[in-house]
This record gives structure tokens, C-alpha cells and sequence, in this order.
């Protein structure tokens, strides 16, 4: 339990997000491009990370189903940013040691002519630390 | 004038196209971009962590290298400008991460967010002028129907990005009137098209990507234009027969510049 509350606050210390601004109107997820492949959805992480439940989270594929596109963060009616809180607890799962999701062995099956360089480099940023 | 100019990693390969009718077209425009010195990649992606350091360097390098010039730093790509312009804002307005950010640069002269980023577009819009534009067009486009495709990174998030309603989006369109075209609105052009996920999910992405494009079709769309390299692949891959074409190369075609072999 000691441990999960500084999980908490490394959390929201990373992210900046004040998760007790959130009134679950549901708005984030109803936007969310990756609303149909997250096991947790937006205002979940949100929800989960104020009250403590963090583990599930961290564990969660969801974590890696988030695209960046900040729709949640500027569609939110009260300034809660969900995005960054899925992306402070992205970081806390994949700085551990051994959870890099994916290396550099991986590139030559993912790679055909038209593959931008772009492609490549946002999902080393997403998926190693 | 002379401006910094930052291409990007896929502009020099995947994207060279993206970056030649960039020269050419503000060459055209009496602008002369000014490649930054060893420039680093962006990274494609903004990591928003506030105690991550090391991987926006490479973002305040071509910052501070502008500013040490006194010139704009202007972009192109969408995820570039992105990174750069979310790490610039990071650089204002959180005073710890950039005294990590100096200590670890160890400069002459500290770099506190002083540089103005600009993308192409607001260049063309903000610096040249969009009237400006149109008088040097030389190949109306003859109202051709163009879908603007703004996808996640040019306007979000709106508090830094700044470049236009990040809801209600009008700068690309704006542009395509200026080249002569017929502007097509609709309304998935400023939703994802599945960016990076194509890694792992490539159905995922296509669902996105269809999406818009279907999106555009359906308002009489013959062309979607896009800044960025990610979007364009996306798009594509889900073998669909409309053109998607970079902005550069439209804004070319119309400067009468596009088949030029003397510029860079």
C-alpha cells in the first residue's frame, strides 16, 4: 500500500496531470481514437491513478494502444490532460528493467519500401525507453 | 529573408519530396531556408513527462541554434514541428527542466525558449502572406476539390501548438483558395490516423486512416494534401485511389516551380 502511494505521486509528479479535477464525463474516451482496443480507457487511467489502482495499469496493453494525438487532452472540459497520465505511467512500466517492447532486432520484419523513418523512430520512442 | 529551417529525418529519405518543394517553393516566395547544422531527429514524438531530459536535446540544439542566428525556425513535418514546439514551450514555462536541459549543454549562453518556431504554413500564412502567395501562383489550380488532412500534430495541443482552432482548423484550407483550388471541409480532418500503431496494429491504422478517408471522399474530395510523412503512409496503405500529396508539392505545382532543376 506505502509503495502504491509514491507510485501514485511519482505519477502525477511525472505527468503534471491533477487527477481530483476529473468529473468522469467520459468526454476523453468518448474521443479516443484507440477507444476500441484499450482494455482501460482514458478517464480510466485517470480515475485509477487518483484512487491508487495503479498495478492493473501497469500491466495493462492499453498502455501501448495510446497514440499520441493529444485529442484527449485538448477535448477534456475540465484541463485534465489524460494523455499525459497514460504516458507517466507508460514510462514507469517501460524504464523497469527488461520491459523494452521492442529493439532494433525487430525492425527488418516491420520495415517494406514505403516505410517513413518517422514511423520507426516514434515507435522506438513509444515502446523503449 | 533567411530563415532556419529544420527538415527531419524522413524528409532526407522517405519524404524527399516533401523537403525539395519546400526549397523550391519558398525560393519562389522570396524566403531562403537555411538548413540547421547537424541537425539531430525530433524523435517523432513528444514524450510529455515532465523528468524526461535526454530525449528533447536534439529539439533545443536546432532551438538554440536558430535563435543564435535571430532567425525563425521553421518546420515542415508535423511530428518535427510538434516535438520542437512542445519542447520550446516545455523550455518557457518549466524552469527545472530547463536548468537539467542547460547544465547538460553546457553552452556559453543559456537557452531559456527565446526562438520562434514557425511551420511551413504559418509561414506561408504569418511571414509571406497568403495574398502574397497568390499573386505568384502561376498554375491556378482551377478549383480543383482538395481535402486538407491536419490529422493529430499540426494543432494539438492546441495551448502550445497556437497554429489555428484546433476544432474548426482553416490555415490549409485557406492556402488551397490561394493556389486557386476549391477548398473540401470535413469533418475527420483533424482526427488520427493511427500514427506509429501502424508498428503493431496495422488494422488499427488502416480503421483510422479510412476513415478520413472515406470522410473526404464523401464531401467530394479528389486530392487529400498533408504535411506529414506518417499521415501520407497511413493513408496509403489502405490502398485506397485517392492522391494524397504533400502540401509542398501542391503549393509548387501551382508557383509553376515543381519541375525546377536549379533550386536545391
Amino acid at each position: 500500500m506505502e509503495n502504491n502511494k509514491y507510485l501514485r505521486e511519482e505519477i502525477i509528479r511525472m505527468s503534471g496531470v491533477n487527477t481530483s479535477k476529473c468529473m468522469k464525463c467520459g468526454k476523453c474516451s468518448a474521443t479516443c481514437p484507440a477507444y476500441d482496443e484499450m482494455e482501460y480507457h482514458p478517464h480510466q487511467f485517470v480515475g485509477m491513478v487518483e484512487t491508487g489502482d495503479i498495478e492493473p495499469l501497469l500491466n495493462s496493453e492499453s498502455l501501448y494502444k495510446c497514440l499520441s494525438c493529444f485529442a484527449c487532452v485538448d477535448r477534456c472540459p475540465r484541463g485534465v490532460e489524460p494523455a499525459k497520465v497514460v504516458e507517466a505511467v507508460r514510462l514507469t512500466a517501460i524504464r523497469q528493467q527488461g520491459n523494452n517492447r521492442m529493439t532494433a532486432n525487430d525492425v527488418p520484419a516491420i520495415v517494406d519500401d514505403d516505410t517513413p523513418q518517422q514511423l520507426l523512430v516514434s515507435a522506438f520512442r513509444k515502446y523503449t525507453k | 529573408m533567411k530563415v532556419s529551417y529544420f527538415p527531419g529525418c524522413t524528409l532526407k529519405n522517405k519524404a524527399k519530396e516533401l523537403d525539395l518543394y519546400s526549397y523550391r517553393a519558398a525560393e519562389a516566395l522570396g524566403v531562403t531556408l537555411e538548413e540547421i547544422e547537424n541537425w539531430q531527429c525530433c524523435g517523432g514524438v513528444f514524450t510529455t513527462a515532465k523528468n524526461e531530459v535526454a530525449t528533447k536535446l536534439s529539439s533545443v540544439r536546432a532551438l538554440k541554434e536558430a535563435n543564435d542566428k535571430a532567425q525563425p525556425l521553421i518546420t515542415v513535418c508535423s511530428a518535427c514541428h510538434n516535438v520542437i514546439k512542445q519542447t520550446n514551450h516545455a523550455m518557457q514555462t518549466n524552469p527545472e527542466f530547463a536548468a537539467k536541459v542547460n547544465r547538460y549543454m553546457a553552452a556559453d549562453k543559456d537557452y531559456n525558449g527565446e526562438a520562434e518556431v514557425y511551420h511551413y504554413l504559418e509561414m506561408l500564412r504569418d511571414i509571406v502572406g497568403f495574398d502574397k502567395v497568390k499573386e505568384k501562383v502561376v498554375n491556378s489550380l482551377n478549383g480543383k476539390k482538395i481535402a486538407a488532412y491536419y490529422g493529430c500534430l499540426l494543432l494539438r495541443p492546441n495551448k502550445v501548438m497556437r497554429m489555428d482552432d484546433p476544432e474548426n482548423p482553416t490555415i490549409m484550407e485557406d492556402l488551397i483558395r490561394a493556389l486557386g483550388a476549391e477548398a473540401v471541409v470535413y469533418a475527420r480532418r483533424n482526427e488520427c490516423c493511427g500514427g506509429y500503431i501502424s508498428v503493431e496494429n496495422p488494422d488499427t491504422a488502416k480503421k483510422n486512416a479510412l476513415a478520413v478517408i472515406e470522410n473526404a471522399k464523401a464531401a467530394g474530395a479528389e486530392m487529400i494534401i498533408t504535411a506529414c510523412p506518417l499521415c501520407k503512409f497511413n493513408l496509403e496503405k489502405c490502398g485506397t485511389d485517392m492522391p494524397i500529396v504533400y502540401f509542398t508539392e501542391l503549393l509548387a505545382e501551382a508557383l509553376g516551380v515543381k519541375e525546377d532543376t536549379n533550386g536545391k
